[in-house]
């Protein structure tokens, strides 16, 4: 099907690949469908582009990319996302874009995890942690 | 929304898996237990509210210049 988008018009979407995020994210409680849009061949950058509304879209890289990260998926998560094997997650974070685009920053706090095999994703929120909302992106790896 | 007085020590239930304690109340601050499912996610509102702002703000109108870097 066809879906309007943010930054890329009308584009063809592949609704298989439809991720649900039941509950939304937070201040976007009501978007329940998305489709990733990759941007770059590298895979590191995507857009998480809302499937019912235009200009709901977000800048995603993976963030095993620049920053050493890594956290234990809590109960509540591998639950609501019927999370069985590590092999079928993937962990994205929303960039918050800056100009120039060094000054961007990563949401380290709370995390986009994807079911890939079931095609569901939620925003969590790592309570129990000193992940920055906003972590610049041009600090790399540490 | 629902509206419950509660004592110190009087909990609340919900769907019979989240009890809800009051477990003290000093001035204007109140320590509250709950019991509940690991399943179920437990967030302080104003962490909510933090995430829910940062999303607003990442929400991009055009495409960055990755380049730019």
């Amino acid at each position: 099907m066809n879906i309007q988008t943010a930054f890329l018009g009308e584009i063809e979407i592949d609704e298989s690949q439809t991720l649900t995020f039941e509950h939304g994210l937070p201040g976007f409680d009501d978007e329940h469908q998305f489709t990733i849009i990759p941007l770059e061949d590298d895979g590191v950058y995507q857009v998480l582009q809302s499937v019912q509304t235009p200009h709901v879209a977000f800048i995603t890289v993976n963030p095993f990319a620049f920053t050493n990260y890594s956290f234990d998926l809590d109960e509540s998560t591998l639950h609501s996302l019927s999370i069985t094997s590590e092999d079928d997650v993937a962990i994205l974070s929303i960039v918050t874009v800056k100009e120039p685009f060094s000054e961007s920053t990563l949401n380290l706090k709370a995390p986009i995890v994807l079911n890939m095999k079931l095609k569901k994703a939620k925003q969590t929120i790592i309570e129990k942690s000193d992940f920055p909302l906003r972590h610049p992106i041009s600090l790399g790896k540490g | 929304m629902l509206i419950l007085t509660r004592k110190i020590g009087d909990s609340i239930w919900i769907n019979d898996e989240i009890e809800i304690i009051i477990t003290e109340v000093k001035g204007d601050q109140v320590k509250i237990g709950i019991n509940a499912p690991r399943t179920i996610e437990i967030l302080r509102g104003e962490l909510r509210t933090e995430v829910s702002n940062a999303n607003t703000e990442a929400l991009s109108t055009k495409l960055p210049n990755f380049k730019n870097t």
